[in-house]
């Protein structure tokens, strides 16, 4: 009991700790291939801690609400990303959510973002706001079948359960396992606001999503909503590699030594994500805002094919 | 016991219609008659729940009223208990609320004797055993309803509302009509006791499913048939308003269940793909409506169109599971349904408040006239947001448990056989994703552009804080929210009793479940929990305050809104809601709404303002009403030569007729 409470304990904090330097190390990735020297990794947290001690600044006519969001936003982030197993599987908690309440949660932490887009009136904030909420009815249909593609696999929504399928034997490799796959990324990068949907390094450019959104936001506020964001991408990784590459996840109630070899596994996958993001943002350029609908069709079609193949041979 | 408990409170009702005529002008009405409603419809809602909980069996009774060999027959079952629960659960949170709120009518003769008449009459509907007893109470709903509509008459378009209220109300209890009569054949036993007793032939089944798809459709609100609902609901006072979308539409979704689930016998396994594609294009189109409005309360309203094609698609599933023999995740789906059910008449009835709360203070529905609200009335703001939040169906709240519920059904579909539902639910599956995005989509737009923000006008910038009665409903209804999000098992296992009657199975018992979780078929398959989610946010949202307080900074000093170094100090450079929805509307509208932009730039050097005018087409109407419409009319301008016949053409007109008649009935075989 004891034992299980300081697994789920540790895995609350390694997803909070361990956030920021998958964003740092896409950053120094993507200043790599730019030829910049670009900041260091660990640049991130410093940003962090800086606007955590900064006052905040606060427009006159924000109500309380625009102060009361930011943990809004923060909280139901965390809880999300302390539901998807990280290094182990079958944590205390993690029954507490499906993949469904999962991805249900974040669509709560993005309700309260785009009300503070809308709180102050300004109208850098309703644009970000009504884009991202154009963007997220578009990407959760989209999910939704990807979230059906494993429900017909795996049998089951508890990621638990379905990292464990995924492990057994009677995988093997399926057609509609990887279209699910490059529709589940497609999904996480409009998801997190990432190249091509959305561009988090610019600001003051009218195809801004997020960045618009929290353009009042200052000081501690600001922090929060950032490392948010930051979880929300760690996340989407740790989702990733929880179906797609279980592999290395300690199994439920396992020794100490098994428990530290999946987090050092875990660490690998986040730096491998980390780069591969970096590298494909880099190769990448950012879509017009209205070619989003056709960049998340694709990722619904890809879904549903997925789907239809299962339901023509239970084997693809 | 409790049957006759609730027939006699219905019967106090049109007591208190009496009453109500009576001292209707006095200056205590309001409190005369909303007193007395509350009190009664909270009784009826105990006895209700005491019936659904006790797990007693249907009681019965017969009264010497209506059709002198029939009566009238009352019969309080499990289905029955559990609407007739929601009906006095709305009825009552909105006699409290028009406690307050009611102070402000103008015209409370044309509101105070029809309202608790309204209430009886669903609370009849709902108990009546026959088909005479159901239309009769049908058609009192309807009739009083309308007569609330029709309250504020002479404002702008609410003649217009009334009227295509009444035309479709009158379609569809003739073909409820219809329905029973196919129900009863040709003895004439119209006791639903008679109708459960024998099923009807194959064809006979579909013709009454598709009666009854109408006739409760049109009232519930179903695509194509929800034209009134956007009309009516929102020309109602506000409370009516909430009773007509948060409950009524419920009668009509307990119309539908009585005749489909218990009347109509066993299910042919088409009837579901009949039922699902119904509701989830309902689903999908009541939300993009709703997106396009400005209108606080249509906006609400449509909202009700997309939550009762959700009800639909939990039913369909219900009815595809039944019909193959699968009965746990029959009663899974019906379970979604009847949650869902339960948890709209919540937040519909709410929000609907909350829109009245800002009718009072400002005088104004349409979005474009307020902004800022939460400044001038935190406490309606609040209660406003926890209704928003729960309809857009996030955790913790109750509307996710629902459709939570709905997709569990959803993936079992693959164990069905037949290829048609294999394809169609997946495709349900995703449209009911869509619309719960767009559902959120639609709610920051409502609270965002209504409550946050700047004022857009002098009257938004004078509102008020709204009576306490409004208040205490308004807070009674987001803390039943909140209890049914995060203690969904005491609701879930309250309906066993009502899925097992009419599917024969209910869903596991989950009080018994570890940490009140729930888990619908097995714990490795999916739960969920919504109290510890709950209580993880708080307690994360918590730490997370207070250590950045203690350990980093809590200082705060208040500037002027930054907005990129350009901040605008006329409101009018906001967001508005019609500007909210332009990407929505540019992915959707054009193939939905035929969306046209039309931008009018004046040359460089103009003084004229540019101007951007969107042009949006509602394709049914224009495809199935204005037709329809039309050759009414025509058919009237060509019968119209009929009033202006001489004698001698009156008399032949009517020998012929005569004729023809004798003629049919010689040739009648």
């Amino acid at each position: 009991m004891i034992a299980d409470l300081a697994v789920q304990g540790a895995q609350m904090l390694v997803v909070l700790l361990l956030a920021p330097l998958l964003t740092g190390v896409a950053r120094k990735v993507k200043a790599h291939m730019m030829r910049r020297q670009g900041p260091p990794v660990l640049q991130v947290y410093r940003d962090l801690i800086r606007l955590l001690r900064k006052d905040v600044v606060l427009a006159e006519n924000a109500s309380w609400l625009f102060r009361v969001l930011p943990y809004a936003i923060f909280s139901a982030t965390w809880v999300a990303a302390s539901l998807v197993p990280t290094f182990a599987t079958g944590l205390m908690f993690s029954w507490s959510a499906d993949l469904i309440a999962i991805i249900a949660l974040l669509g709560t932490a993005r309700f309260a973002l785009a009300l503070a887009g809308l709180d102050i009136g300004t109208s850098f904030g309703g644009i970000g706001s009504s884009r991202e909420v154009m963007i997220a009815s578009l990407a959760e249909p989209a999910m939704l079948m990807i979230v059906f593609t494993l429900a017909l696999v795996a049998g089951s929504t508890q990621l638990s359960t379905v990292a464990e399928f995924m492990l057994s034997p009677n995988v093997g490799l399926r057609v509609s396992l990887g279209l699910a796959l490059i529709a589940l990324v497609m999904v996480a990068l409009a998801e997190n606001a990432r190249i091509p949907v959305d561009n988090p390094a610019t600001h003051l450019e009218l195809t801004m999503v997020h960045e618009a959104m929290v353009l009042e936001y200052s000081g501690r506020h600001l922090a929060l909503i950032e490392l948010s964001a930051a979880l929300k991408l760690l996340l989407y990784v740790s989702l990733i590699a929880c179906i797609f590459l279980p592999w290395g996840l300690a199994p439920a109630g396992a020794p100490l030594p098994v428990l530290a070899g999946g987090a050092a596994v875990y660490l690998g996958k986040l730096l491998l994500a980390g780069i591969l993001l970096g590298l494909f943002e880099s190769v990448i350029a950012k879509m017009r805002v209205f070619r989003v609908p056709q960049f998340l069709g694709a990722a619904l079609m890809l879904g549903l094919l997925a789907t239809l193949l299962l339901f023509v041979s239970r084997s693809l | 016991m409790s049957l006759t408990v609730a027939l006699t409170c219905a019967a106090l009702l049109l007591t208190v219609t009496i009453l109500a005529v009576a001292v209707g002008r006095s200056r205590a009405a309001a409190t005369l008659i909303y007193g007395p409603c509350l009190v009664l419809s909270a009784l009826s809602c105990l006895a209700a729940v005491a019936a659904l909980g006790g797990g007693s069996a249907a009681e019965t009774i017969k009264l010497p009223l209506g059709l002198p060999w029939l009566g009238a027959n009352f019969r309080l079952d499990a289905l029955a208990a559990f609407f007739l629960a929601v009906v006095n659960l709305g009825a009552a949170a909105a006699s409290l609320f028009a406690l307050g709120y009611g102070r402000h009518e103008r015209a409370p003769m044309r509101v105070l004797p029809f309202y608790p008449a309204f209430l009886a009459g669903m609370n009849l509907v709902v108990l009546a055993d026959d088909a005479f007893t159901f239309l009769v109470a049908w058609e009192f709903m309807s009739l009083t309803s309308w007569a609330l509509v029709m309250a504020h008459h002479r404002e702008r378009d609410n003649i217009h509302a009334g009227y295509v209220y009444l035309v479709m109300a009158s379609a569809g209890t003739l073909s409820l009509l219809l329905a029973f009569g196919l129900l009863a054949g040709p003895d004439g036993g119209y006791a639903f006791a008679d109708i459960r007793g024998d099923h009807p032939s194959a064809g006979l089944a579909a013709l009454v499913l598709g009666l009854a798809l109408v006739g409760a459709g049109s009232k519930a609100g179903l695509v194509p048939l929800h034209v009134w609902l956007p009309l009516a609901h929102p020309a109602a006072p506000s409370h009516v308003s909430a009773l007509m979308s948060g409950v009524m539409t419920k009668v009509a979704v307990y119309g539908f269940v009585r005749i489909v689930f218990d009347l109509l016998g066993p299910p042919d396994w088409w009837w579901s793909i009949v039922v699902l594609a119904v509701g989830g294009i309902t689903a999908a189109m009541g939300v993009l409506y709703a997106l396009m409005q400005q209108d606080l309360k249509r906006l609400l309203a449509y909202s009700t169109v997309e939550n009762i094609g959700i009800i639909f698609i939990g039913l369909g599933l219900a009815l595809a599971f039944k019909a193959h023999g699968m009965l746990a995740a029959a009663s899974l789906g019906l379970t979604a349904a009847l949650l869902h059910v339960f948890n709209h008449s919540v937040f519909k009835s709410l929000l609907f408040f909350g829109a009245g709360a800002v009718l009072t203070a400002t005088g104004e529905r349409d979005m474009e006239k307020l902004g800022g609200l939460i400044h001038r009335m935190p406490q309606t703001s609040f209660a406003f947001l926890v209704g928003c939040v729960a309809i857009s169906a996030l955790p913790p709240l109750n509307g996710f448990v629902s459709e939570w519920l709905a997709f569990q059904a959803i993936l079992l579909s693959p164990q069905l056989p037949s290829w048609g539902l294999k394809l169609l639910i997946p495709t349900v599956g995703a449209l009911l994703a869509l619309s719960a995005a767009l559902a959120a989509a639609c709610f920051v737009k409502a609270f965002g552009i209504t409550f946050l923000g700047r004022p857009r006008t002098p009257t938004a910038e004078r509102a008020h804080e709204t009576d306490s009665f409004s208040l205490a409903a308004m807070f009674s209804f987001a803390a039943l929210c909140l209890m049914a999000g995060t203690l969904p098992s005491i609701f879930i296992d309250t309906l066993a009793p009502v899925t097992q009657s009419l599917v024969g199975a209910h869903i596991p018992a989950q009080a018994a479940q570890q940490w009140l979780s729930i888990v619908p078929i097995a714990e490795s398959r999916s739960s969920y929990n919504g109290l510890l989610v709950f209580l993880f946010m708080m307690a994360s949202g918590a730490i997370a305050a207070f250590a950045i307080h203690r350990l980093a900074s809590d200082r705060l000093r208040r500037a002027p809104p930054w907005d990129c170094g350009y901040p605008d100090p006329s409101p009018v450079t906001q967001y508005s809601a019609d500007s909210f929805a332009q990407p929505i509307r540019r992915v959707f509208g054009s193939v939905v709404f035929r969306a046209r932009e039309h931008v009018e730039m004046p040359p460089p050097l103009d003084p004229r303002p540019a101007r951007l005018h969107v042009e949006l087409r509602d394709l049914i109407w224009d495809m199935f009403y204005a037709p329809v419409a039309h050759a009414v009319g025509f058919a009237a301008d060509r019968l119209n030569h009929l009033q202006f016949l001489s004698i001698r053409q009156f008399l032949s007109l009517v020998f012929s007729a005569l004729v023809l008649l004798l003629l049919v009935l010689a040739l009648w075989p």
